[in-house]
């Protein structure tokens, strides 16, 4: 458990929030031309870094916004929080 | 040849007051090169390399395990071992295990307590009594036994289990599998490991797999923290650190990696002799040879490695467990951990071939990989010794998420993943 500061309501306990997997899966512009392994790539194939992880997260509880966050999954600390939009961080 | 455990060499033991056992397996240093080499000390790593040797007469293979053997979830979970899964292809993989459970002691020479105490899934709404129903017919029609019970009934297989219907989740009714149960999870490894050893496998731990090397699309060895190994074959059941090992192959999963919580409590005189778990109210529980009431939790919903999960995902398990059974209230907690659950989208496992040669996966076993331990290493055996998958986990392939043939389990088998 983990204390998460959201960019719309500041910081608040992680049960508030749920996590809504990796960030920065671009939804595919032409659905109707992608190959069987596109849409295997795009819907299931996830990086799960343990590591730095970039990913999108929701303050369901709250002000009920997503956002994203760079977290390191080895060990649950957060090193961003950045609005949906916003360019990520460089490392 | 090891000595065998039995009556006659326990009471000779005894005369040196235990202190002569012979090791149950080596210690060795990695050799230059392997027939095969698996990934992964747990009880599926073992339980391969142990079908490898004995039914594909594969002798000259490891077993390489970062920490010590069944330190990793082997030894993490809270051991139920059942087969009522809704679709057949599950229902097949599942118990072929538990039919290898059921004879797993005498094979190893090694008691892994396996307990057929059953196991009841209770129903707390209409959907719930809808769904069980249909399982419980669906597992009838592939062989497997399972009965429904109603309120009254369940009520008579477990008397502490609160069944008012003034209750938050009423219990409505349950299935029961008679041939479910528990087994003691580090004997498991263990026997494995003996059984292995026995036959040749060098069972090789702290030993760090780093990188994998590739020639072109065929795999030439693996770096290890004690240096290169090289091997045709390998074989990873990494649990939740598969993507890691598939990363190193430059190689992407469907998986996802998070902690799942457990608890136990401190030893009281038995009170519940069978395995009791909730799906709609996320509540599992059943009683060890200690006393202790081993309680399961979920998992939380965020991916972590760090092996610890979040407080509220406890207390909503404790919630529900009290409200069920009232006669816990006062009882204490002595352990709580977490491990690291490698998760499917359709939360079936994936026992396959991968699109580089001579590197196999056995992972995404999810929340709920113990059970299927001694069928998962035999069939992964299988598909590593002959290239090809046997014909019960050949739905269990990695293609079936470009081809869409997928096993969905989520909410379709007893527990919600």
């Amino acid at each position: 458990m983990f204390l998460i500061n959201c960019p719309f309501c500041g910081e608040r306990e992680q049960s508030e929030f749920k996590a809504g997997g990796e960030a920065h899966i671009v939804r595919p512009k032409q659905p109707t031309e992608l190959s069987d392994d596109e849409w295997a790539e795009y819907l299931f194939m996830r990086k799960n870094i343990k590591g730095i992880q970039f990913e999108r997260w929701n303050h369901v509880h709250g002000c009920r916004k997503w956002f994203n966050m760079v977290r390191d999954t080895s060990n649950d600390q957060i090193k961003a929080v950045y609005k949906m939009g916003e360019k990520p961080p460089v490392k | 040849m090891k000595n065998k455990y039995s009556i006659f060499s326990l009471i000779k033991n005894a005369f040196s007051y235990h202190e002569n056992w012979e090791k149950a397996w080596k210690d060795p240093e990695p050799k230059k090169e392997y027939d095969a080499v698996i990934v992964g000390g747990g009880g599926h790593g073992l339980a391969t390399a142990y079908y490898l040797a004995k039914k594909h007469n594969m002798k000259n293979i490891a077993v390489v395990e970062k920490g010590w053997i069944g330190g990793g979830n082997t030894g993490r979970n809270t051991t139920i071992i059942r087969s009522n899964y809704l679709w057949d292809a599950s229902a097949g993989l599942y118990d072929h295990a538990l039919k290898i459970w059921e004879g797993l002691s005498q094979e190893l020479n090694y008691n892994v307590m396996f307990s057929q105490r059953g196991v009841m899934n209770l129903a707390h709404n209409l959907q719930d009594v809808r769904d069980l129903k249909r399982r419980t017919h669906a597992n009838r029609l592939n062989g497997i036994d399972a009965v429904y019970l109603n309120t009254k009934e369940v009520k008579k297989f477990c008397p502490i289990i609160n069944t008012s219907q003034n209750i938050r989740y009423p219990v409505l009714g349950g299935t029961l599998q008679r041939r479910a149960g528990t087994a003691r999870h580090d004997a498991v490894a263990w026997g494995y490991a003996r059984g292995a050893d026995e036959m040749g496998v060098d069972i090789i731990q702290n030993c760090e797999v780093k990188g994998i090397k590739r020639n072109g699309d065929t795999v030439e060895g693996i770096e290890t923290t004690k240096g290169f190994i090289k091997t045709k074959k390998i074989g990873v059941v990494a649990a939740g650190h598969s993507s890691v090992i598939a990363n190193m192959a430059g190689l992407k999963l469907p998986l996802e990696s998070k902690p799942l919580q457990a608890l136990v409590s401190e030893p009281v005189k038995p009170i519940i002799d069978t395995v009791v778990m909730s799906n709609a109210v996320h509540a599992y529980v059943s009683q060890s040879d200690k006393g202790e009431l081993v309680i399961g939790a979920g998992t939380d919903d965020y991916v972590s490695y760090s092996q610890k999960g979040s407080h509220d995902i406890v207390e909503g398990t404790l919630n529900a467990i009290l409200e069920l059974y009232p006669i816990f209230s006062r009882m204490r907690m002595l352990r709580q951990w977490g491990g690291i659950v490698d998760i499917c989208p359709d939360a079936s496992p994936i026992i396959s071939k991968t699109s580089i040669k001579g590197l196999y996966f056995n992972c995404g076993w999810g929340t709920g990989g113990f059970k299927a331990t001694p069928g998962s290493g035999d069939l992964f055996a299988h598909t590593i010794a002959n290239d090809e998958p046997h014909k019960l986990n050949a739905a269990f392939n990695i293609n079936r998420f470009v081809s869409g043939d997928l096993v969905d389990e989520h909410g379709a088998a007893a527990v919600a993943h």
